[in-house]
């Protein structure tokens, strides 16, 4: 992965960056010690590290305003942070950049039960949300797996999903409004506790941006009344065809359940030796179903569910018929990931999308690459929405596996565009997929979207190296003829 | 003033490209169903997207349809109820608002106006649901946006910019939007006779329930004697009105239990009765005639929907009702209102923290007040037009004045 080269005049001119930067922050939101910054080198995609030139922890909008000012001023590059969970890279400092960490924001501003929202700062984890509103049965509903740590400003870069968001929603269709700093430290007012803003539709822009529009700095989130019931049935099947078929049909009767996961054999037997949830070992497809809502509802829909895997010949069925039982069904899948990191050194989450209806041919082209690479991979799978997250397993200690791991998640990547499906579900493209863009853009693609991203940073300091694989200058694309490989200013910086 | 229907994506781009190349301005039409909404467009040419018509995928397990963004919703809703399925943000019938003909309009102009029925607190606007495109920017480039499965965070959402932007940062060709199933059954409890400022509170409680409600409006005694649902037009009184959907035993179950919640004077719309009155709501039809008048869509905090009618004048009347439980009120006001009265009213709605939609009223009277609230957010929206849209090309002004 190549990152920019880093700005010889910048990293010259640190000690009085520095200087400026601890003008406008306190002591204590200024992190200089090269020790100190290594707590910043990466974020959830370990792989790749990189300390900051500094790291700032401003408190206030104006404190951001301030910084993103004079970093503009000073053309220095800014690398937005969250909690750091970021499974892409998202996160992932610049040498000659700052880290401007959003962790101090961390309060829960306001809770408006009648207008069902929480006005909240953005360094606030998803889940804090979740249970600040509990008493009164409420909940934030995206649940990204890191939920306990990832934070709400994060899950707006990255327009987080989660298990539930088949029925829920992503990030995006959950939040009523941004307060927004950008680059030039402009701020932005956008939303409010009302329904779709006027004019353009910013906020649905800036959600999913990855930190390259603007660093958000207060979320107005939607709540929702927590459903009455939840409970969860598990089926196994002799194949994924049966598994994928028995999706389909669920969809297919008009149910879209609050959950639908599915897990491939060998994610099943690393999940059952690591939490025995009693999970059939005998399975090639395991499927999980939960439904939510009232009880009268959830006893009815249930039943034809499980009518409908009986149908698709399933070979085992469970109920869960307490919470604890439902929590266990649940605690499985919920350990996949873990659990894979039990039986192998390393692994690497890939994170396509495909139209569900792919699935048997996906797997199977998956297990051809798996010989291929001389490297296993268990699957796990939002069934169904058709987020796939394959788990490559490979061993970082033995020379070139960490390469072929990754050559084998660019296979698979691109066989889910060659399928119909995309790059990435719900992890974000950051640096880890930036040079597989192509596969699904055309360059005019392209081009159109870091248009609209100099529409809001017109010198690109703000997360440059993520999500685009060539660094256009926005002067220059206001010509219209760039070709590939052809650029008319070699000596510009391209990565 | 002809009209140009390209039928090929090539031929737009080079229709956009020359326009662009020529100084010229387009507007840009599917059915020219919802022209009434924006400001009046001075173009020197229309150019029609009809052609793009046609359903070009339909996979109801995967819950995606793809079509030619000058499809006709009539054909959508067609193949939609066919597989018992549905767009879940429930776009209105919306031509009649502005004197044109019932079931007409595009699957791209309902996306391109970011349209929403009364179920859009609970699942969403045209921009929730619409997944990708392939359109032609004002450089004349031919490009696509977003994809075509309902989970995907590759790039940017582009999809979100299109939605709502009465086709000035592109004309789009072919449309991918998420569909859901309908529900298997639909009941309405209506509660009679309460005030506004009850009735708002009524709505609120309700969908803070865990009963999942999919529609919650207020019609005045006198909206809800226009409507032809017996039960509704011969109540004589205030009506409140909550929708339950889903699986039979819980749709039974959730009525008892919300009527059991409130109390009181209620009744129960069945089925078709219930269909045909959220029809009404999500055609306006309350409010929506005669043509005259001024109309407008004021989106607002939901619990703000009492004190945003408390404003309104009495003389001469405006006639309103709240939809969204609060959050959404429509207003028709007589037709020869002064200018500086309708300011009153978009300030009143700012004011309360929402912001109102000049949706029907005179060419003039548009220009001079403007269609959406001047936005603060302005010269980022210029940019991020000229980012799609250097030299003007489309729409110019419909939804900005001067842009």
């Amino acid at each position: 992965m190549q990152m920019p080269e880093p700005d010889a005049a910048i990293l010259a001119r640190r000690p009085q960056l520095l200087a400026g930067l601890r003008r406008l922050v306190d002591e204590a939101g200024i992190i200089a010690d090269p020790i100190a910054l290594r707590a910043y080198e990466s974020d959830g995609l370990t792989a790749y590290r990189q300390p900051p030139m500094i790291a700032v922890l401003p408190k206030t909008t104006a404190e951001v305003a301030a910084v993103l000012r004079f970093c503009q001023q000073e053309g220095v590059k800014v690398v937005p942070r969250g909690a750091g969970t970021s499974l892409s890279g998202g996160a992932l400092p610049l040498a000659d950049g700052i880290i401007l960490g959003l962790g101090r924001f961390n309060r829960i501003l306001e809770i408006d039960y009648d207008n069902r929202c929480a006005v909240v700062q953005p360094g606030v984890p998803n889940l804090a949300i979740s249970h600040a509103v509990a008493e009164r049965g409420f909940y934030y509903a995206p649940d990204p797996s890191s939920q306990i740590a990832c934070s709400i400003g994060g899950n707006i870069a990255e327009n987080s999903g989660g298990v539930h968001c088949l029925k829920y929603g992503l990030t995006t269709n959950n939040v009523l409004g941004l307060e927004v700093v950008l680059m030039n430290g402009e701020i932005l007012r956008i939303g409010g506790k009302h329904l779709d803003a006027h004019g353009y539709d910013l906020m649905g822009i800036l959600t999913g941006s990855e930190g390259l529009l603007g660093v958000v700095t207060e979320v107005t989130v939607r709540l929702l009344r927590k459903p009455e019931t939840a409970r969860a049935l598990l089926a196994g099947f002799p194949s994924a065809e049966a598994g994928g078929q028995c999706v389909a049909d669920v969809i297919a009767a008009g149910i879209i359940p609050a959950g639908m996961e599915m897990m491939d054999k060998p994610a099943t037997r690393a999940v059952e030796e690591f939490v025995h949830a009693g999970y059939p070992l005998d399975a090639e497809a395991l499927l999980i179903v939960e439904l939510d809502g009232p009880d009268v509802e959830v006893d009815h829909l249930l039943e034809r569910v499980r009518g409908i895997a009986e149908a698709n010949g399933a070979t085992s069925l469970r109920v869960s018929a307490s919470e604890q039982e439902r929590l266990l069904l649940w605690a499985g899948r919920k350990a996949a990931f873990p659990a894979v990191g039990r039986i192998s050194p390393d692994y690497y989450c890939m994170d396509g999308t495909i139209p569900r209806s792919k699935l048997p041919l996906v797997l199977q082209r998956m297990s051809e690459m798996s010989l291929r690479y001389g490297l296993g991979v268990a699957n796990v799978f939002h069934a169904g929405d058709g987020n796939l997250h394959p788990l490559i397993m490979y061993d970082a200690n033995k020379p070139g596996e960490l390469q072929a791991a990754e050559a084998f998640g660019a296979d698979i990547l691109c066989l889910c565009v060659e399928v119909g499906g995309v790059l990435t579900g719900e992890h974000g493209v950051g640096v880890e997929k930036r040079d597989l863009m192509p596969t699904m853009f055309s360059e005019i693609d392209l081009k159109q979207q870091i248009q609209v991203k100099c529409a809001f940073d017109p010198a690109q300091l703000l997360n440059p190296g993520k999500v685009f694989p060539v660094l256009h200058r926005c002067a220059e694309l206001g010509a219209m003829h760039i070709h590939r490989g052809q650029l008319p200013h070699p000596e510009l910086p391209r990565f | 003033m002809s009209i140009f229907s390209p039928t090929t994506d090539e031929d737009l781009a080079a229709c956009l490209r020359d326009a662009a190349a020529s100084g010229q301005k387009l507007r840009i039409i599917g059915q020219a169903s919802k022209t009434g909404f924006g400001q009046a467009v001075m173009a020197d040419q229309v150019v029609s997207l009809g052609s793009f018509a046609g359903i070009r995928d339909y996979e109801p397990a995967e819950l995606v349809l793809t079509a030619g963004a000058g499809t006709a919703m009539a054909v959508i809703e067609q193949a939609l109820a066919e597989k018992q399925q549905q767009l879940a943000f429930e776009p209105g019938d919306w031509a009649p608002i502005w004197g044109g003909a019932e079931s007409t309009g595009t699957i791209g102009g309902v996306l391109a106006c970011n349209m929403s029925g009364p179920r859009r607190f609970q699942a969403g606007a045209a921009r929730d649901h619409f997944l990708g495109f392939t359109a032609v920017n004002g450089r004349g480039e031919i490009y696509k946006g977003g994809g075509k499965v309902v989970k995907n965070v590759t790039g940017y959402d582009l999809p979100k910019l299109l939605a709502g932007s009465f086709g000035t940062l592109s004309a789009m060709t072919e449309v991918t939007v998420k569909v859901l199933p309908r529900a298997e059954k639909q009941r309405t409890i209506l509660l009679f006779g309460e005030a506004a400022d009850a009735a708002n509170r009524s709505m609120i409680s309700a969908i803070g329930s865990t009963y999942d409600i999919g529609g919650a409006c207020y019609l005045p005694a006198a909206q809800a004697q226009r409507s032809q649902v017996d039960f509704v037009a011969k109540a004589g009184a205030a009506v409140t009105a909550l929708r339950v959907e889903g699986s039979g035993p819980s749709v039974e179950h959730r009525c008892a239990a919300l009527r059991k919640m409130f109390g009181g004077d209620s009744e129960e719309l069945h089925s078709m009765r219930s269909v045909a009155f959220w029809r009404e709501i999500r055609d306006v039809a309350p409010v929506r005639a005669p043509l005259g008048r001024v109309l407008w869509r004021v989106s607002l905090p939901p619990v703000q929907g009492a004190a945003f009618v408390a404003t309104l004048p009495a003389a001469p009347a405006a006639e309103w009702f709240m939809d969204w439980g609060g959050g959404l009120v429509w207003v028709s006001l007589a037709p020869d209102m002064a200018v500086e009265h309708l300011a009153a009213l978009r300030s009143a709605a700012t004011t309360l923290g929402g912001h109102a939609t000049l949706m029907r009223a005179s060419d003039q009277t548009r220009r001079d007040l403007g269609v959406i609230a001047p936005a603060a957010l302005e010269p980022l929206m210029r940019r991020i037009k000229e980012s799609f849209d250097p030299a003007g090309v489309l729409n110019p002004g419909r939804m900005m004045a001067g842009w």
